[in-house]
């Protein structure tokens, strides 16, 4: 009795269950959480003197972590991340806005368009920024030819033109988080607030706001955090003068071969990330807003 | 009068502010389309010469490009039909049974949506490196996957909230097996969160440039072939690629756009 009800079971829940859950728990397990533990093994090894890994413990890659040439550039990066996401927001707070807004049989359209772009690969847009703003790209001869320059203004390899990449590049996830937000938006309550004596900027600071924070809190993580990590486009706009800290990572894997170094700087980034993702929660942000 | 009048500033505002937004998204894609048919023979072939078709008749005879074009989409199509039925089934198992480690799992799948891609990449380099997996489609593939499987599972979750399982009891009651039932009754009802979270899969693969960049070995793909020229001047019949797939896809999304509007508006 006992044997054939625990036989049901098995072929009602555990099989079932088996079957459907297996194959995620093993791409997660295999391809997410083993990778992650394993950079972090590398991050305590050494390396020989070919730069070959040795799996040897030390602590000399985290050391490293704190010369002032790399904290130089976390700083850098931090403020790049940290721009890119204010410009983020003052642009698309409003934009997001006005498109939740519309009435028309337009939004759909309009929601569309800010799409669109980005069916095309990121890097053959920031390439097309960097031909836009080239020497002998179009801004500079459009300068020339109205005059307002004679000689091409140097545009490229700064830290403006980087932030110019990063937002454009992530600009779309602050607007689609924002545009849900603000959608959701009871006018009920803009016309509450102005029926009760309210000004326009109160009401934007003292309702819509406050309401649409959601949207601002989870558009900012889904900016700032790649952002740190984006190593293309401070490539292709800054030329090496801009490094986030994406690049450091990425010369330890591909010219400087020095992986452990290389695994204790994404440990860095994973510390980042997870204290981010905290206050993110304590502020109440809901990790499924997270997710396009 | 006089707040018509502002109503009507606000307008002319609101107006202007949008362009100017729309401007930028679709100003680097502009200049990608127009040097496409740009007739300048010398690097960095930035400078107007004259409107041409050879760009996109010499793309035909560049093999390495359209080479790594169709990895791209080999990649793409596979990872993106094992992502969405690992997905799929994932979502539907862990809405339904009860199982221990449940949480676990939940909490892992937001790992590759919040950490940096950079991080996910040289993670499965050294691990693919470590078990001697040489690199290229295969895991190429596998990674493309394992950041593909989440945003499959948030997709076709957020459609199963509203799921009445009563239905499939009816169907299991009138003598229908839990296969057939699966088939028949709960995939069709999955149907658009399915679909919303196979195109994200296809999306997000096609785009990727950063994963990819640590674990491709030998195998370009088409963003990978275009950054290694980069520094030395792209030559223009990338640019001809490039407008070709943007008119692709806006087709093809044309096509299907009933679908995403839905979604869109969901």
């Amino acid at each position: 009795m006992e044997k054939s009800h625990s036989k049901h079971e098995w072929r009602a829940n555990t099989l079932p269950a088996m079957v459907m859950v297996g194959p995620v728990t093993l791409v997660l397990l295999f391809l997410v959480v083993a990778p992650l533990i394993f950079v972090g093994i590398m991050s305590l090894c050494k390396t020989d003197e070919y730069y070959n890994v040795v799996y040897d413990f030390t602590l000399v890659n985290y050391a490293k972590l704190i010369s002032p040439d790399y904290l130089k550039i976390y700083l850098q990066s931090l403020l790049i991340a940290f721009f890119t996401t204010v410009i983020c927001i003052l642009l698309g707070y409003p934009f997001s806005y006005i498109i939740a807004r519309t009435k028309s049989k337009k939004k759909t359209l309009l929601y569309m368009l800010v799409i669109i772009p980005f069916w095309t690969n990121s890097l053959i847009r920031i390439y097309g920024w960097r031909t836009f703003l080239g020497s002998s790209g179009w801004l500079n001869s459009l300068l020339m030819l109205l005059h307002i320059t004679k000689e091409p203004v140097d545009m490229l390899y700064k830290t403006g033109t980087t932030i110019l990449g990063m937002v454009y590049c992530l600009i779309p996830f602050m607007i689609l988080p924002l545009y849900t937000a603000i959608e959701k938006l009871d006018t009920s309550l803009l016309e509450a607030s102005s029926d009760l004596g309210a000004k326009p900027v109160k009401t934007l600071f003292e309702v819509i706001i406050p309401l649409t924070s959601s949207g601002i809190f989870s558009g900012s993580i889904m900016v700032f955090i790649p952002c740190l990590g984006y190593f293309f486009v401070s490539n292709i706009l800054g030329g090496g003068n801009t490094d986030v800290i994406g690049n450091l990572i990425e010369r330890q894997f591909k010219s400087a071969n020095n992986w452990p170094l290389g695994a204790a700087l994404s440990i860095i980034l994973i510390l980042v990330t997870l204290v981010l993702v905290k206050i993110y929660q304590k502020l109440g942000g809901d990790m499924d807003s997270l997710g396009v | 009068m006089k707040r018509e009048k502002k109503t009507k500033r606000i307008k002319a505002v609101s107006v202007s502010f949008c362009t100017l937004i729309y401007l930028f998204l679709f100003l680097p894609i502009s200049v990608i389309v127009v040097n496409s048919f740009n007739a300048t023979k010398t690097k960095p072939y930035l400078s107007w010469k004259g409107f041409t078709f050879d760009w996109y008749i010499k793309l035909w005879s560049n093999s390495s490009l359209l080479g790594a074009f169709a990895n791209t989409m080999v990649i793409a199509i596979v990872s993106t039909i094992l992502a969405t039925i690992i997905g799929t089934l994932g979502a539907i198992g862990i809405y339904r049974y009860k199982f221990r480690g449940k949480g676990i799992i939940n909490g892992l799948l937001y790992i590759p949506v919040v950490i940096p891609e950079i991080v996910i990449g040289i993670a499965l380099l050294t691990i693919f490196s470590k078990v001697n997996i040489p690199r290229g489609m295969i895991t190429l593939i596998l990674a493309h996957v394992s950041f593909c499987v989440p945003f499959v599972v948030f997709n076709v979750r957020a459609r199963l909230a509203g799921y009445d399982k009563s239905v499939e009891e009816a169907s299991m009651d009138l003598g229908a097996n839990r296969v057939t039932t699966f088939f028949e009754i709960t995939l069709p009802i999955m149907a658009p969160g399915i679909g919303g979270g196979a195109l994200l899969a296809f999306t997000l693969s096609i785009d990727d440039v950063i994963i990819s960049y640590f674990v491709n070995g030998q195998t370009k793909t088409y963003p990978l072939r275009v950054m290694e020229s980069i520094k030395s001047g792209v030559a223009p019949d990338v640019n001809a690629l490039s407008t070709i797939i943007l008119l692709g896809t806006i087709v093809l999304v044309a096509l299907t756009q009933s679908d995403i509007l839905k979604k869109v508006k969901s």
